[in-house]
């Protein structure tokens, strides 16, 4: 029984060090470059807080929540700017990047001569996103913060949800990767993750919409994100918060299964 | 040839690679012992790159038995892979890494610590030369630089088994000779190598032992020497004519030799006694514009067999 048991826990850090092993060859790789794309990265959604929340918050005024608080526009906007960039930073890094690594660079082909497997690189890489990603989160909670939009101990406790919805998209965009044939399909991935933005009660509470509709909104992964940073944000969370985080787990543990066995069939041919 | 005690460190029985229709690797038998070089001599498109890659553990047999180390690959692929170095056929060395850091990063996949793998990756760029390049990055390299740059990347775990798909190709004479060279080397510590190539000079002074393959299957097994004896005459006369095609003269020399074969440019008579084929050729009145009598190689056992020369 022991001698079955072992090898199997013995096995489990083997596959963390060498998930961290594709992740300090990306630490590695790092150059000046990088950092300016960083920084466009993180500065777009500051951008739409000042234009959408402040500015066109200024006209719209107060929103009051189902519970019958009554927040300012902005305080209803961040949260959601929150999570969309913690979508974006980690999509960056999951598709674009991951999609040149294995296709053009055949960087993937080299490390899986070692004993490092498809799974463990897809770790890696998405540990790797969210370093980028939990960086933008940290910033623009940051700014929250200055801005009186949420406290900092509420702030604190957004900073895992919002890591964890940048795990949830870092996975799911990579999963979807693997089926990218060439950089056109990276347009459909774009357009797909504008209207997720747009719609995901993003800009208006998800109760607005028309019934239809909101059925819809209600599975995008993005609006999960949104509602479980925005109930933290703005100190609202409920029981349904556990379906945003159980969602969002298993997007995270489903993109990865899917990108580790998609790597496989594609590399070890 | 002996088996050591642990049996082979590669074994393979009714091996197959097929991609979707088309067999690639049609039923191959390969055992080598620990300590041995061994070679794939083939044409393009014989299966030796997909025989390669199923034994670096990097692709699934579609049928057969394959043994490496003793682990099965499919279900030890790690275990496995930890044991070998690959030098694959077209180099997949990191762009965005430096020399150095080629190394020292594609040791960390082997989990090796930090300091070990710097020791490495300094002994290595001196083994093959690069040290003076070490902060360089890969493109500036030249085709032969990034060649030996992703034979010391294969060497960086120590591994028991080396496998070289075409390490030579592309490398200028100089060049490849450091390669033989080092490889030899290596040979000579007792690591287990098997590789690929379209060289017969280079299968001739590397391999203990080889198999020559075509369509996928193995057409002739053993030692260069052996392999030239059994298929090739002891010498061959070249023969080059000004103005009548090879295939015309080939007609006109029935009985001379043991046999022919008609090459675009010339014509190969072979002989075990090349002076006296030669003399019988004058005697039938033809006059070739240039001559070679020479001792059989590879080359000719590979002609023979596959009816191919193997670098055009
Ligand atoms: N991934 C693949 N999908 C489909 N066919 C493949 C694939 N890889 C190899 N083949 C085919 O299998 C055959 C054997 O290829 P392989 O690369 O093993 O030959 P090789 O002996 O290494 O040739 P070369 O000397 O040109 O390197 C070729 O006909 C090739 O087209
Ligand atoms: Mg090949």
């Amino acid at each position: 029984m022991v001698s079955l048991v072992l090898p199997r826990l013995a096995a489990l850090p083997a596959a963390a060090a060498r998930s961290l092993s594709v992740m300090e060859r990306n630490a590695a790789a790092l150059r000046s470059a990088y950092w300016l794309v960083m920084i466009s990265g993180f500065l777009e959604p500051v951008l739409y807080l000042f234009s959408i929340g402040v500015g066109v918050g200024a006209l719209i005024g107060g929103l009051t929540l189902p519970s019958g608080q009554v927040v300012s526009y902005a305080a209803f906007v961040a949260p959601a700017m929150l999570a969309s960039s913690a979508m974006s930073g980690a999509l960056a890094e999951t598709t674009f990047n991951f999609f040149g690594k294995m296709k053009y660079v055949k960087l993937y082909d080299g490390i899986l001569a070692t004993p490092v497997r498809p799974f463990e690189i897809a770790l890696g890489e998405l540990g790797w996103a969210m370093l980028r990603g939990g960086a933008y989160s940290a910033g623009f909670l940051a700014i929250m913060t200055a801005m009186e939009l949420t406290t900092a101990l509420r702030a604190l406790a957004a900073f895992p949800a919002a890591v964890l919805a940048g795990f949830a998209f870092g996975a799911l965009g990579m999963a979807l990767s693997t089926y990218m044939r060439s950089w056109q399909d990276f347009d459909l991935m774009a357009s797909a993750q504008f209207a997720l933005f747009l719609f995901s009660g993003t800009f208006v509470p998800a109760e607005s919409y028309p019934a239809l509709l909101r059925w819809l909104v209600e599975l995008s992964p993005l609006y999960r994100a949104v509602e479980l940073v925005r109930s933290i944000s703005l100190g609202e969370v409920g029981g349904a918060q556990l379906v945003d985080v159980g969602y969002l787990v298993g997007v995270t543990a489903l993109g990865l299964m899917v990108a580790g066995r998609r790597m496989a069939k594609l590399l070890y041919k | 040839m002996t088996v050591s005690s642990d049996g082979a460190l590669i074994h393979a029985r009714g091996l197959r690679k097929r991609f979707g229709e088309f067999t690639a690797v049609d039923g191959i038998d390969v055992d080598v012992p620990r300590g041995e070089a061994f070679g794939f001599l083939g044409p393009n498109g014989a299966g030796k790159s997909s025989t390669m890659r199923m034994i670096a553990c990097v692709s699934a047999p579609s049928a057969g038995t394959l043994r490496i180390l003793g682990m099965d690959p499919l279900r030890q692929g790690p275990a496995i892979r930890a044991r070998l170095g690959v030098c694959p056929q077209l180099d997949n060395l990191d762009p965005e890494l430096t020399v150095r850091e080629n190394l020292t990063t594609y040791a960390r996949y082997f989990r090796i610590p930090r300091r070990v793998a710097r020791e490495r990756a300094d002994e290595l760029l001196e083994f093959v030369q690069l040290t003076d390049r070490a902060g360089s990055k890969v493109e500036p390299l030249s085709g032969g630089m990034k060649r030996r740059l992703t034979i010391a990347r294969a060497l960086v775990n120590e591994p028991e088994i080396v496998l070289l798909d075409e390490p030579t190709t592309g490398l200028d004479p100089q060049a490849r000779h450091l390669v033989w060279e080092r490889l030899f080397r290596l040979k000579q510590q007792g690591v287990t190598l098997l590789l690929t190539t379209h060289y017969m000079d280079e299968a001739e002074q590397l391999c203990d032992r080889l198999v020559v393959m075509d369509g996928g299957r193995i057409v002739a097994e053993g030692a260069p020497r052996e392999l030239i004896t059994r298929y090739s005459t002891r010498e061959v006369v070249e023969l080059r004519f000004a103005a009548d095609a090879p295939e015309d003269i080939a007609g006109k020399l029935a009985g001379v030799g043991e046999r022919t074969e008609a090459l675009p440019d010339r014509l190969l008579l072979y002989a075990d006694d090349g002076d006296a084929a030669l003399a019988q050729v004058q005697q039938r009145g033809l006059e070739p514009a240039g001559v070679l009598v020479r001792r059989s190689t590879l080359e000719d056992v590979f002609l023979h067999l596959t009816g191919r020369t193997l670098v055009d």
